[in-house]
């Protein structure tokens, strides 16, 4: 069973989707505050977190960013409000793998706590099979799921881990934002590519790319991102 | 507005202010100098010669009565030619000529003079009045004054006891000096139109000045305030017509700009409105949303009346959270915090996906260019939103089959005619061959759309007809749709076809290159 942890500050809402989602076969933990949620991180053990960006006391922003201070590999998904952009930005850069727009139906929240768990739990291609990969500094796991930088291992969220192995499973291929979104995020074509981008900036800081001239992976100017083997 | 300001702007500067002043000025100064002129000129003139002509008879009369009685009664031939000499002499020049004549006697001053001045008419009048004649003659080039007179004797001292001797006398004397004197008259007069001349046109010009200045900051003030520059206040100096009229423009632009702002603020509380509601609508509606699953589910085990209850509660909830969705959407495009996030795709390959997506693909013939052949910087959400509403509009509202169309074409090709939500106005873009533009095309089969209506298409919650059912849509379908397209600088129409049925017809400028993009307001 996910455990799911939820921080909204509203309690119909709280109390609204914590139904849902536990009729839908989660374990969930609700906390009212983001205090209150930073809390429960260590005692409820999530394995995704649903937090309300607008929330009071303790900003979203900063709950997201805390949480991702204590744990890099943790999944969050925002609940935001449709038109704040700029919420969204922040969040993404401040670690969260993906986001939904509220007044959001259960099941649609659902599907993506599932997309996001799979993202954790799953590689492409053929799993089992150890493998691993190294290109330069950089090795990919890709049976263990594990990442290592000139031989030190690099935490990464669910999607930065999938967006990589995506990418490097085949080097040199350009794949546009839209296809990295069905791929990595399971969103539709017309998401928002703005999720890829703020992933690949987040793994580009933790594998040390340098940001001007990264050397795995390439942004293709009008085409969407590529994986460079060399 | 801006149109008519444009339309004074063109006056040529002829029939300007400026111009006509100068030209007043000017007419009023030639007047002045040329009716001064010709007073003094003819007083001065009149004067001159009274002056002489007295002078010349005064000393004729007095040489004549020094004279006269040398001469005996009858005269002969060489007195008479002596008293012409002598009287000649009375002018040191020389410049006088003489005439004696004593019944069939004549002498002259200058030997041989033909004396051609003198008239008969002159004459005569010496035969008939004891008084001096005179009379100017002017021949050829030059005037001379003519005088006339009889020698009389003076017995005593009355009038009647004078008595004429019969010898006549004429003198001819030339008058250039009186002429170079009134040449030079005229000359002076016409000298001095000319500086008066001057002097008005710089006093017009002076005098423009200060009367355009005022009516120049009007001008700029006026044109400012049409541009919207509701503040402009003009600086009133002095208590003329034009600083009262400055005073009175002052006046009206505040009390514009008061109103305007009242509008503005109404306008913008009325907005604001409408995003609070929707916002305050927002978090019981994610409440509610949350759970219309678990209500659907578990509405089978429930007695039919209450299980209808709970299905319309659920169902009711969706549509709801969709129009406050679109509500917030359509605020968010009113205060101007639409944002575009532009990524380069493939075209046919989003209208392709937006159809799929709705499992529409069955449902609407398309044809597209093929795959990689229409690639544009777009924002794939909104493309998404503009062709799911297009097409969702014409399978619930015209007849199907419904075909979507996408192909580019250049700026410049005269498109369908059609009704446009928006116009945008473009700069011309150096490319070659004008821009490029994506156009899409929603074709439906029924029986097309009103021409009452056509106009009203975008509109917010526009019905066409009154009574007319709720639909699937929020009524707000279309507007968002405008918007979208607006934001990407393109436009949207709407019309009907000759074959029957509607057309929807979106053009985006297609823009591939990164210094384009960027975010739309």
């Amino acid at each position: 069973m996910p455990r799911v942890l939820l921080i909204e500050d509203d309690r119909a809402v709280r109390e609204g989707v914590a139904l849902a989602l536990r009729r839908l076969g989660h374990e969930l933990a609700a906390a009212e505050t983001g205090e209150d949620g930073l809390e429960r991180l260590r005692s409820f053990r999530p394995d995704v977190v649903v937090l309300d960006l607008m929330l009071p006391g303790m900003p979203g922003l900063d709950v997201c960013r805390g949480m991702r201070a204590q744990d890099q590999t943790l999944p969050i998904i925002m609940a935001t409000a449709r038109g704040d952009d700029e919420d969204i930005v922040v969040g993404l850069e401040a670690g969260a793998d993906d986001y939904v727009v509220k007044p959001v139906q259960a099941r649609v929240l659902e599907a993506r706590i599932r997309a996001v768990l799979r993202r954790a739990a799953q590689a492409p291609g053929e799993g089992g099979i150890p493998r691993i990969d190294t290109y330069g500094d950089l090795s990919i796991d890709r049976a263990g799921l594990a990442v290592a930088w000139q031989g030190a291992p690099v935490a990464l969220a669910p999607s930065e881990l999938r967006l990589l192995l995506t990418l490097s499973a085949s080097p040199g291929q350009v794949f546009s934002r839209q296809q990295l979104l069905e791929a990595v995020w399971e969103h539709s074509y017309h998401g928002d590519a703005r999720l890829v981008d703020a992933c690949v900036k987040r793994l580009r800081t933790k594998m040390g790319e340098p940001p001007r001239e990264p050397r795995y992976i390439q942004t293709v100017r009008g085409f969407g991102y590529r994986f460079a083997a060399r | 507005m801006r149109g008519a300001l444009k339309m004074r702007a063109g006056v040529p500067q002829l029939r300007g202010l400026r111009m006509r002043l100068i030209v007043a000025f000017a007419l009023v100064a030639a007047l002045a100098a040329a009716s001064t002129g010709a007073l003094t000129f003819r007083e001065a003139r009149t004067s001159v010669l009274q002056q002489s002509q007295d002078t010349v008879i005064k000393l004729l009369r007095t040489q004549v009565d020094r004279l006269a009685p040398d001469i005996g009664i009858p005269p002969g031939e060489a007195e008479v030619r002596r008293l012409a000499a002598g009287i000649a002499e009375a002018e040191p020049a020389g410049t006088w000529r003489v005439l004696v004549v004593y019944g069939g006697l004549s002498a002259t001053s200058v030997p041989d003079d033909p004396f051609e001045e003198v008239t008969p008419e002159l004459r005569r009048a010496v035969d008939t009045s004891p008084a001096t004649v005179f009379q100017r003659v002017t021949s050829g080039d030059h005037t001379s004054l003519v005088v006339g007179m009889s020698v009389v004797y003076d017995l005593s001292a009355t009038d009647s006891a004078r008595i004429p001797s019969g010898i006549k006398v004429f003198l001819t004397v030339p008058q250039t000096r009186e002429g170079a004197y009134v040449d030079a008259l005229v000359a002076a007069v016409q000298r001095a139109t000319v500086p008066a001349l001057a002097l008005a046109v710089l006093l017009a010009l002076l005098a423009a000045r200060g009367v355009l200045r005022p009516v120049r900051a009007l001008r700029s003030a006026t044109r400012s305030i049409a541009e919207g520059r509701l503040d402009t206040r003009l600086a009133v100096q002095g208590s003329d017509e034009l600083a009262d009229l400055s005073h009175t423009f002052n006046e009206t632009a505040a009390a514009l700009e008061e109103s305007v702002a009242e509008l503005r603020g109404m306008e913008a509380r009325a907005r604001r409105f409408a995003a609070d509601v929707s916002h305050e609508l927002r978090t019981p509606l994610a409440a509610m949303s949350a759970v219309t699953d678990v209500l659907d589910e578990d509405a089978s085990h429930l007695d039919p009346d209450t299980a209808t209850a709970v299905r319309l509660i659920s169902g009711e909830t969706v549509k709801l959270a969709r129009l406050v969705d679109d509500l917030m959407e359509i605020s968010r495009f009113d205060a101007g915090a639409a944002v575009l996030h532009l990524d380069e795709i493939d075209l046919a390959e989003s209208l392709r996906r937006t159809l799929a997506a709705r499992a529409w693909t069955d449902l609407v013939d398309v044809a597209l260019p093929p795959p990689d052949a229409l690639r544009g910087r777009v924002d794939p959400r909104r493309l998404d939103v503009v062709v799911a509403n297009l097409v969702g509009n014409a399978l619930r509202h015209g007849g199907r089959p419904v075909r979507v169309r996408l192909y580019e074409r250049h700026e410049g090709y005269e498109g369908h005619e059609g009704y446009e939500s928006h116009k945008e106005h473009r700069g011309d873009r150096g490319d070659e061959g004008g821009e490029r533009l994506a156009v899409i095309e929603v074709l439906d089969s029924g029986p097309g759309i009103p021409a009452s209506v056509l106009p009203h298409v975008f509109e917010r919650f526009y019905k066409s007809d009154a009574a007319r059912t709720r639909t699937e849509g929020s009524g707000l379908g279309l507007a968002i749709t405008a918007e979208n397209v607006r934001v990407h600088g393109g436009t949207v129409r709407a019309a009907n076809r000759p074959e029957g049925g509607a057309v929807f017809t979106v053009e985006l400028p297609l823009r591939s290159d990164e210094s384009t993009g960027g975010s739309g307001s």
